[in-house]
This record gives C-alpha cells, sequence and structure tokens, in this order.
C-alpha cells in the first residue's frame, strides 16, 4: 500500500515535508495502525503515538486522508490511496505525527473535570438513580483523543480562549451530574463570548468522533440551561 | 501590561438568543414580503408605491431592518472575533461598524417615510 506521512524533525528539518512510503502487508494488517508500526520497521526516524492499539487510550489521533480519526480502529481497506497522513490540524508539531496537546488539556482542566461535593462523603459511593446515571451516557465515553477540538475552525483561531468541543462535552459532563453541587458555577465559568459562543454548531466535531460522541448536542444543553436560568 | 490571558467577561448569551430571535422575524418578514408581492394586482410602480404607503408595511419593514442590524452586528462581530486579534483594531472595528449600523438605521427610515 502506498502512504503518503508527514515527516518534520526540528533538529535537522527547516522545514515539514511529505514522504511516500510504499508498504507490503500482510494479510493480518487490517488497521491503518498496523501499517504504520510496519512503516516504523523499515524507517525508525519516523514517530507517532501509540498505546493501547483499540480505541481506548487515545494516543494515535491523527489526520486520516483528510479527516481526523484514530489510526488503530481505522480499517485499512477503507481508505484510498495514497493514504494522506498529517499530524493533527492546529497544534504544534513536535516531530512528525506528535502534536503538542498543552493547549487542548489547559482547555479541558479549565472546566473542572471532576465532581465538586462539599458533603461529607457517605460509607461507600454517592449514589445517583438509574434515571439520572443514564444522562452521562454519551459523555463520559470520550476518551480525549483531540480529534473533535482540532478539526474545530473557532478551536483553531482561538485555542486559547474557546474550551472546544472536547472540553465542552467534560463541562457538560460534569454539569449534567447530580452528584456535582457546582452547577452554577460552572455555567458562570463557560458563559462567555469566547468560552463557550465561539461554537457555532457547524458539527465538524460530531463527524470526527471516533467513538461516535455527539459534543455539539452538549454544547446545546448547555446553552439550554443558560437560557433555563437567565429567562 | 502583563502578558496573561483573560477570559470570562459573562456575556454572550444575550447576543446568542438575539441572533435566533432575530434570524426568526427575518424569515417571517421575507415570506410576508413575497406573499405581499404576489397579492400586487399589477407590476407596476402605482401598485409597488401603494403596497409602501401603508403604514404597516413601513413599521414592518423598519421592524426587519433593525432585527437585520442587530444580527448583522453579532455577526460581523463574530468574524472579527475569530480573525482579528489586536485588541485596538477590534475595537476599531466595533466602533466603525455600530456606527455605520445606527447610520443605516436613520437611512432606512429617511427611505421608508420620505416621499
Amino acid at each position: 500500500m502506498r502512504f503518503q506521512i508527514y515527516r518534520y524533525n526540528p533538529d535537522t528539518d527547516s522545514k515539514p515535508r511529505m514522504q511516500f512510503y510504499d508498504v507490503a502487508m500482510e494479510p493480518t494488517d487490517r488497521m491503518l495502525l498496523d501499517a504504520l508500526v510496519r512503516i516504523k520497521m523499515e524507517d525508525d526516524t519516523f514517530a507517532f503515538r501509540r498505546s493501547c492499539r483499540e480505541g481506548v487510550c487515545g494516543s494515535d489521533a491523527m489526520n486520516i486522508n483528510g479527516k481526523n480519526g484514530l489510526a488503530c480502529i481505522t480499517k485499512l481497506a477503507d481508505l484510498q490511496e495514497p493514504v494522506v497522513i498529517r499530524p493533527l490540524p492546529g497544534l504544534p508539531v513536535i516531530r512528525d505525527l506528535i502534536v503538542d496537546m498543552s493547549q487542548f488539556f489547559k482547555q479541558y482542566h479549565s472546566i473542572k473535570p471532576y465532581v465538586v461535593n462539599d458533603t461529607p462523603p457517605p460509607e461507600k459511593e454517592r449514589l445517583q438513580s438509574p434515571e439520572d446515571r443514564e444522562e452521562l451516557n454519551g459523555l463520559y465515553e470520550c476518551i480525549l483523543c483531540a480529534c473533535c477540538s482540532t478539526s474545530c475552525p473557532s478551536f483553531w483561531w482561538n485555542p486559547d480562549k474557546f474550551v472546544g468541543p472536547a472540553g465542552l462535552l467534560q463541562a457538560y459532563r460534569f454539569i449534567a451530574d447530580t452528584r456535582d453541587q457546582t452547577i452554577n458555577e460552572r455555567l458562570d465559568n463557560l458563559e462567555d463570548p469566547y468560552r463557550l459562543f465561539r461554537c457555532h454548531s457547524i458539527m465538524n466535531c460530531v463527524d470526527v468522533c471516533p467513538k461516535g460522541l455527539n459534543p455539539t448536542k452538549a454544547i446545546g444543553k448547555i446553552k439550554d440551561l443558560l437560557v433555563k436560568r437567565t429567562v | 501590561m502583563v502578558r496573561r490571558e483573560v477570559s470570562g467577561a459573562h456575556y454572550g448569551l444575550r447576543d446568542w438568543l438575539a441572533q435566533r430571535v432575530t434570524a426568526v422575524v427575518m424569515v417571517v418578514y421575507s415570506v410576508l414580503f413575497v406573499v405581499m408581492l404576489l397579492k400586487l394586482p399589477r407590476f407596476d410602480f402605482p401598485s409597488w408605491k401603494a403596497m409602501w404607503s401603508a403604514p404597516t408595511m413601513r413599521y414592518a419593514t423598519l421592524l426587519f431592518l433593525l432585527c437585520l442590524f442587530v444580527h448583522a452586528w453579532i455577526g460581523m462581530r463574530n468574524i472579527v472575533m475569530d480573525y482579528v486579534k489586536p485588541t485596538w483594531l477590534r475595537l476599531t472595528l466595533y466602533s466603525l461598524m455600530i456606527l455605520a449600523l445606527f447610520a443605516y438605521g436613520a437611512w432606512a427610515v429617511q427611505i421608508l417615510w420620505g416621499r
């Protein structure tokens, strides 16, 4: 199979280049990650992140034929050749397909991604009714791979001020959690022309999410709560 | 001034809502306007002039234009927020946009109620 891969080593290269690779595949190679590992065996200067190889850790997010996705759960059979692979758009490149995710995680941390509850903890766990727990489905599954945020033009233009789809999905995950006591502080934190309202619901995030989640819907629910609180 | 990122202006909901409400008003007016045009007895200047002489038409059009200006202000500001980074340039553009929209408002009144 033929691949065209973004290569950049800031120590030796003055600018990034695209490199072609022709790889002889084995019948057992099913996913794009298998091909990347094979390329790495031929050319050990090629750098990328991967860990769980089954779409759970979110390490091998990259831009595959123009669309963000996880290499480990992208089927080779579905890809058109030459397969063009680039790092996630909009983030600083450290080397080849490895990007600096600091800005992404800074936004994630800014929404306080943990339950805040000052009441004394009960003997066992804090309980939720099955109906309340139901609301967290489609939210807690996020693996923070950054496919969504780096496909969002609003995040490209204002990564320092816009929380981004991943951060906002997580924000709603804790807003929706009945065990959390700080819903008003959370809404205060988001009510801002940049932090929340840079989202114009273009749904690139929904299009690319490898876990099939819907950040746009979560963002809509945050806006609904803000309206309910104000009107 | 210290170089730190600042955000958290605690507004935006009202603008977001206003953009949606004004959009609905504009859709309703646009449909009604087309209906009014189709209901004209003849496509000539006297019937066109008669259509605009009705006060309801003038007030409805003014309402539509005000909604358009509010909608345009929010939309244009969104574009500036995305693409224009220096604070001074943003403030200048915002001011120019607001002044232009007020001027357009006055001009609209002059056109609608002029002879």
